[in-house]
C-alpha cells in the first residue's frame, strides 16, 4: 500500500489530493452468504495524476471506481475527492461533488440515443446551467476532431466516433477528476488508440486527474501509477 | 428554472424521435371522446329539453278551472324577466255543420301560440301537411280532419260554435301540445282566443280550463317558476316541461348513458396505453437517468425534469385532443342539423379544462409511479447496467392507480352508486384476471410438448415470464372487455331501437270500437290492404280494495298512485302475455288454469301501491264488483307504440262487461286519404294519429343512434392504440433476446413465428377472459343501467378469442420484425 504525501507547488498553500481512499470495503449479500468485493483498500491520487487500476476479471476494479466516484456507498471506510468526504454525504450531495469535480467515460459509451453530438456534450453543460452551452460544446467536439458530426445521432458514428463524443462530453466542463471505464475495450486497435490518445493529451493539456480501468497492458503503462486489483485486495505497486 | 429548461429541450428532443408519439395519441384520443360525447350529451339533453317542452308547447304552464292572471301580473312578471307568452283556453262543447253536430276540444289561443314546437296544418283532410305559426285569423278555424271527415265539411266550410260562425281556414293535422296518450279524446278546433271568448259559450261555472304558457333560456324559466311557485292561486297548478313524460325520454337516457358508457371505455383503454407507455418512457430512460444523476442531477431533479416533460406531453394531448373533439363536435352538430331548433353556443374553455383535468388523472394515476421508479435509478448503473431501480413498496403503483380511476368515475358520471359498481367491476375484474392469467400462462407452460422449437420457445418465454405474461393479460383482457361490452350493448341498444319503432310501426289508434263493429272492422282493413289488427277489449272500472283495505284507506305516497288509485282504469284481458311485455314475477296463466278470476299488473301498479303476486284487488265494473287474485307483475315497455294496459285479466272474467274494443294499425302514407272513409264507415270509433309523434321519435332516434356508432369509432381507436402501445413496448424487450438468438444462427421466420406464438396466445388467453367479463357486465348493465332485456349474446365468444389471437398475435409479429430487421451486429453492439 502506498501513501503518497500532498505536493506543495511553487510555496503555494497545498492542493488536496484528488482523491483519497480509506480502508475500503464494500460487501454484497448473495445466495452463498456475505460477498468481500473490496477488502480494506486504502490509497491517494494527487492532482493531474494519472493512476490504472488493473487486474484480473471480478477483482473489484468497477466497484471500486464507482466508490471513488461516488456512484456507490462503501460498505466500510471513506472516499475524500477533492477534499470533501463523500461518505458523509447523502446521494443528491455526491451528486454535487461529481457535477463540481467529476468527468466520466464508460466502455459502452453512454450516449443517449435521442440526442446529437453536440446535444450530447451539451448536456453536463445545460445541467449547470451554461448559457453557451452550444459553442462550447462545438469546440470540444472540434478538439476531438468531430466537427463534421455535430447532427448525427449515436447510432450514425462509429463506435471510435461514439467514444470521442463521450471524451468531448466528459472533459467539456474541465472535470478535476476524469474516471473512464475500460474506455477502450470496445474498440479496434486504431480508434483505441485515438481515444487514449485525446484522453491523455487533454488531461495533459487541462491538468486532468485521470483515473481508469483497463485490462489493456498499453494502455495502462501509458499511466503514471498502476494500481493492482486481486481478489477485492490492492497489492503493492 | 432549470428544470423546466431542460425539461423543454428534453420534450422536444424525445418529441423528435418519437418517444413519445404513442402515449400522447392515446391521451389525445381520451380528450377527443371527453369533449366531443360531452358536447353531444349536452345537445342530447337540450333535444329532450325540446321535445318536453313541445309537449306543453312551452316550457312552463300554469293552468286553471276558472279565469287565472286576472290582472296580468304573471305575464308582466314573465315578460319583465324575459320570457315569452301565450294564453290558451280549453274546453269542450258541441260544434254545428249545419243541422249535423259533433262534440270538439275547442282551444282559443293567442297569437304567441306555441312556444315550443310547430302547429301543422293541411288543405284537405289527411293530406300532406305544413308547419304554421300563430293562431287562425279572426273568424277563421284550424279543424281537426276527423272532424270534417265525419261531419264531411270541406276547408272553407261554414262551422257554428255558440252564437258565432266561423269559417274553417285550415285542416289541423298536429298540434305539439296534442298529446300522444288519450287524453284529448275529441278532435281539436283551434281558434284565436277571442274569437272563442266572443261565442258566448264561456259563462260562470263553465268547465274550461285557462292556462299560461311560458317559454325561454332553461335558468329564466327556473327562475320563474320559483318566483311563481309561493304566489299562485291554491287552484293553479303549475306544470313543468321535465315532467311532462314522452317516449323520448328513456331512448334518449340510454343514449346518452351509452356514451357516458363508451367515454369511460375509451378511458379505461387510454388508462391502459398511459400506464404501458409510461413505463416504456421510465424502462428506456433508465440509462439518462442513470447518466444525469452520474453527471451530478440529484434524484429530485430527474423526477421533476420527467415530470415536467410528461405534463407538456399530457399538454400536447390535451390541445390535439381539443381540436380534434371540437371537429368531432362540429360534426355532430352537422349531424344533429334540424333537430335542434336554439342556436348553438360558441365552444367555452370548460370541456378542455374538464379534459385536461382529466388528462392529469390519468397521468397521475398511471405514469407517476413509474417516473418515481425512474428517479430512483441507482447512478451506478452508468458501470453495471443490470442495476435497476427498486420497485415501489406497499402496491403504490396500485393505490395510485386505482385513486385516479376513481376520480375519474366520480368525474364522468356523478353518481355514487355506479361508481362504487364500476370501480368494484374494474378492480375485481382486474384481479381476477391476473390470478386467470396466471393460472392460463402456467398451464400453457405444460403445453410446450414437441410442435417445434419456435412454439417451444413461444410458449417457454410466455411461462418464463409469468407474471409480466399475467400482467399483459390483464392490459390486453381490460381492453378487449371493454370494447366487447361496448360492442353488446350497442347492438342491444340499435336492436331495442329499431324492435321499439319498425318502419312498420302503428301510427294510429282506434278506439271506442262497438263488439258489432268488429266484423266490419276487420272486413274494412281486409279490402285496404291493411294487416289485421289485434283487437283488444277495453273496460273502464274502478279499483275498489286491495286486501279487504278500501282504497281511501290506502297509504298513498306518490302521484301517481294516488291517480292509480282514484281515477278510472282502463282493463283489458288476454289469453298470452303480450308482446312488448315480460313477466317480472308470477307466472302467465296457462289455457288450462282454474276458473278463480285472476289479473296481471304493470310493474309501476305493483311498485306504486305495493301489489305482489297473491294479493286480491277489487274492482267496480259499471256496477259490477270483480275480485280478482294477482297472478303475476309484467314490465311493460310503453315506447313501442301498441296498447298496453297497466291491468290485465284472464280471458273469461270480464267478458260480460265487454265495453269496447281498441287496436293500432300502420297506414302507408299513401294510403292516408282512405282514413276520410274509414271515419264515415265507424263514425262512433275514435282515431288518433300519431304519425307526426312517430316520425319525430324516429328522427331523434336515428341521429342518437348516429351518434352512438360515430362515438363507438373513439373507443376502436383507443383500443388500436393500446395494441400500438404494447407493440412498441415489446420491441425493446425484444432486441436483444432476438439478436442473440439471431446470432446464434435462428432464422428470421423462426423468431418471427415463436414471436407470434407467444402474443397470439396472449392474446387468445386474453379474449377468453374478455368474453366471460363482458358476458358478465353486460348482464350487470343491461337491467341496471341501460333498462333493456338482458339478450344473451354468442358473439364475444367468437370475437374475444379469434380478434385477440390476431390483433394481439399481429401487433407481436410488427414489433417483432422491425426487431429482426435491424442487423444483430447493430443490436449486439448498441449494448
Amino acid at each position: 500500500m502506498v501513501v503518497n504525501s500532498s505536493p506543495e507547488v511553487d510555496g503555494r498553500a497545498p492542493l488536496p489530493p484528488a482523491l483519497e481512499a480509506r480502508s475500503l470495503c464494500k460487501e454484497v449479500s448473495s445466495p452463498e452468504g456475505l460477498l468481500t468485493i473490496l477488502d480494506s483498500v486504502s490509497f491517494t491520487v494527487l492532482p493531474a495524476e494519472t493512476v490504472a487500476i488493473v487486474g484480473p476479471s471480478g477483482a473489484g476494479k468497477s466497484t471500486l471506481l464507482s466508490l471513488l466516484a461516488g456512484l456507490d456507498v462503501p460498505t466500510r471506510g471513506t472516499v475524500r475527492l477533492c477534499g470533501s468526504d463523500l461518505s458523509g454525504e447523502d446521494e443528491d450531495g455526491r451528486a454535487r461533488l461529481r457535477a463540481a469535480f467529476v468527468g466520466f467515460v464508460f466502455q459502452s459509451f453512454h450516449l443517449l440515443p435521442s440526442l446529437t453530438a453536440v446535444e450530447q456534450v451539451m448536456l453536463p453543460l445545460e445541467l449547470s446551467g451554461v448559457t453557451d452551452a452550444r459553442e462550447r460544446a462545438v469546440a470540444a467536439l472540434n478538439e476531438v476532431g468531430l466537427e463534421a458530426r455535430l447532427r448525427h445521432y449515436p447510432r450514425q458514428l462509429s463506435g471510435g466516433e461514439q467514444q470521442r463524443v463521450a471524451i468531448a462530453r466528459a472533459f467539456v466542463t474541465r472535470p478535476r477528476v476524469l474516471f473512464a471505464d475500460e474506455p477502450t475495450g470496445n474498440l479496434d486497435a486504431a480508434s483505441g488508440d485515438t481515444v487514449a490518445n485525446l484522453l491523455f493529451g487533454l488531461n495533459a493539456l487541462a491538468g486532468t486527474t485521470l483515473v481508469l480501468v483497463t485490462h489493456q497492458r498499453e494502455l495502462a503503462l501509458r499511466c503514471q501509477r498502476r494500481l493492482n486489483l486481486a481478489a477485492g485486495r490492492l497489492l503493492p505497486e | 428554472m432549470k428544470a423546466l429548461r431542460f425539461a423543454a429541450l428534453a420534450y422536444w428532443r424525445d418529441l423528435r424521435a418519437g418517444e413519445l408519439a404513442v402515449l400522447i395519441t392515446a391521451l389525445a384520443v381520451a380528450v377527443a371522446a371527453l369533449s366531443a360525447v360531452g358536447f353531444f350529451t349536452d345537445r342530447l339533453a337540450r333535444a329532450m329539453a325540446e321535445q318536453a317542452g313541445e309537449v306543453l308547447a312551452a316550457d312552463l304552464r300554469l293552468e286553471s278551472g276558472h279565469p287565472l292572471d286576472g290582472n296580468g301580473r304573471y305575464s308582466a312578471e314573465a315578460t319583465r324577466r324575459g320570457l315569452a307568452t301565450a294564453r290558451v283556453l280549453s274546453f269542450a262543447s258541441m260544434v254545428y255543420a249545419g243541422s249535423e253536430g259533433h262534440l270538439a276540444s275547442l282551444r282559443g289561443v293567442s297569437p304567441a301560440y306555441p312556444l315550443r314546437g310547430r302547429v301543422r296544418l293541411a288543405a284537405e283532410p289527411f293530406g300532406p301537411a305544413h308547419e304554421a305559426a300563430g293562431a287562425p285569423p279572426a273568424g277563421t278555424l284550424w279543424v281537426d280532419g276527423r272532424l270534417l271527415a265525419s261531419l264531411g265539411l270541406p276547408v272553407g266550410g261554414s262551422l257554428t260554435i255558440g252564437t258565432r260562425a266561423f269559417t274553417v281556414g285550415a285542416v289541423l293535422d298536429y298540434r305539439p301540445d296534442q298529446g300522444s296518450g288519450f287524453a284529448d279524446l275529441s278532435p281539436s278546433v283551434v281558434l284565436g282566443i277571442d274569437d272563442l271568448e266572443s261565442t258566448g259559450l264561456i259563462q260562470p261555472g263553465s268547465r274550461a280550463t285557462w292556462a299560461l304558457l311560458v317559454a325561454g333560456t332553461p335558468d329564466a324559466v327556473a327562475d320563474f317558476a320559483a318566483w311563481l311557485k309561493p304566489v299562485h292561486g291554491a287552484g293553479e297548478r303549475l306544470v313543468e316541461a321535465r315532467e311532462a313524460s314522452n317516449q323520448l325520454d328513456s331512448a334518449l337516457g340510454r343514449s346518452a348513458r351509452f356514451l357516458s358508457l363508451a367515454v369511460l371505455a375509451t378511458l379505461v383503454l387510454a388508462a391502459i396505453s398511459v400506464a404501458i407507455t409510461a413505463r416504456r418512457y421510465a424502462v428506456r430512460h433508465r440509462d439518462a437517468a442513470a447518466l444525469l444523476r452520474c453527471l451530478g442531477s440529484s434524484r429530485r431533479f430527474v423526477f421533476v425534469v420527467s415530470t415536467i416533460e410528461l405534463g407538456f406531453a399530457a399538454l400536447t394531448a390535451t390541445a390535439a385532443g381539443c381540436l380534434l373533439g371540437l371537429a368531432a363536435q362540429w360534426a355532430l352538430a352537422r349531424l344533429l342539423g334540424d333537430l335542434l331548433t336554439g342556436a348553438l353556443p360558441a365552444p367555452s374553455w370548460r370541456p378542455a379544462l374538464a379534459a385536461l383535468a382529466t388528462t392529469m388523472l390519468i397521468m397521475l394515476g398511471f405514469a407517476l409511479a413509474p417516473l418515481l421508479e425512474l428517479s430512483d435509478t441507482p447512478p451506478a448503473r452508468v458501470l453495471s447496467r443490470n442495476l435497476e431501480p427498486r420497485r415501489l413498496r406497499h402496491g403504490i403503483p396500485y393505490v395510485l392507480a386505482v385513486l385516479a380511476l376513481m376520480a375519474i368515475l366520480v368525474f364522468l358520471l356523478r353518481d355514487t352508486r355506479l361508481v362504487v359498481y364500476a370501480a368494484l367491476g374494474l378492480g375485481v375484474a382486474g384481479i381476477i384476471y391476473f390470478l386467470a392469467g396466471l393460472g392460463l400462462v402456467r398451464l400453457a407452460g405444460r403445453l410446450r410438448g414437441s410442435a417445434g422449437v419456435a412454439w417451444r420457445y413461444g410458449m417457454a418465454n410466455l411461462a418464463r415470464r409469468q407474471a409480466a405474461s399475467a400482467v399483459q393479460i390483464v392490459a390486453f383482457g381490460l381492453g378487449l372487455t371493454v370494447l366487447l361490452l361496448l360492442l353488446v350493448v350497442r347492438n342491444d341498444l340499435l336492436r331495442e331501437w329499431h324492435a321499439s319503432l319498425p318502419p312498420d310501426a302503428p301510427n294510429h289508434f282506434v278506439i271506442n270500437i262497438q263488439p258489432g263493429e268488429t266484423t266490419a272492422l276487420h272486413e274494412f282493413f281486409r279490402v285496404h290492404g291493411i294487416a289485421q289488427p289485434t283487437l283488444y277489449p277495453w273496460v273502464r272500472a274502478r279499483l275498489t280494495d286491495v286486501n279487504g283495505v278500501a282504497v281511501g284507506d290506502l297509504r298513498l305516497t306518490s302521484e301517481r298512485a294516488r291517480a292509480f288509485a282514484e281515477r278510472e282504469q282502463n282493463l283489458s284481458w288476454s289469453a298470452t302475455l303480450p308482446a312488448d311485455n315480460r313477466l317480472t314475477a308470477g307466472a302467465w296463466w296457462g289455457p288450462g288454469a282454474g276458473r278463480e278470476p285472476e289479473v296481471s299488473v304493470a310493474s309501476e301498479y305493483s311498485e306504486d301501491l305495493g301489489i305482489k303476486p297473491g294479493d286480491r284487488m277489487g274492482f267496480d265494473v259499471a256496477g259490477e264488483r270483480i275480485e280478482a287474485r294477482v297472478a303475476n307483475v309484467r314490465k311493460v315497455r310503453w315506447d313501442g307504440f301498441r296498447p298496453n294496459f297497466f291491468l290485465l285479466f284472464r280471458p273469461g272474467v270480464l267478458d260480460s262487461s265487454a265495453g269496447t274494443y281498441m287496436t293500432s294499425f300502420y297506414v302507408a302514407p299513401a294510403a292516408r286519404p282512405m282514413l276520410v272513409q274509414f271515419i264515415h264507415q265507424f263514425p262512433t270509433v275514435t282515431l288518433f294519429d300519431v304519425d307526426a309523434i312517430l316520425s319525430q321519435v324516429r328522427s331523434v332516434l336515428d341521429r342518437a343512434a348516429l351518434g352512438v356508432e360515430s362515438v363507438s369509432l373513439f373507443t376502436l381507436v383507443a383500443g388500436i392504440i393500446v395494441l400500438l402501445a404494447m407493440v412498441e413496448a415489446s420491441q425493446d424487450e425484444r432486441r436483444f433476446e432476438s439478436a442473440t438468438l439471431r446470432a446464434l444462427g435462428a432464422s428470421r421466420s423462426l423468431i418471427l413465428i415463436s414471436v407470434a406464438t407467444e402474443f397470439a396466445s396472449l392474446g387468445a388467453l386474453s379474449g377468453v377472459l374478455a368474453a366471460a367479463a363482458s358476458t358478465a357486465a353486460h348482464y350487470a348493465l343491461s337491467s341496471r343501467l341501460m333498462a333493456l332485456p338482458y339478450h344473451p349474446d354468442p358473439w364475444p365468444w367468437l370475437i374475444g378469442p379469434v380478434a385477440g389471437t390476431l390483433l394481439v398475435g399481429a401487433a407481436g409479429v410488427l414489433a417483432a420484425r422491425r426487431v429482426v430487421n435491424t442487423s444483430p451486429a447493430l443490436v449486439l453492439r448498441a449494448g
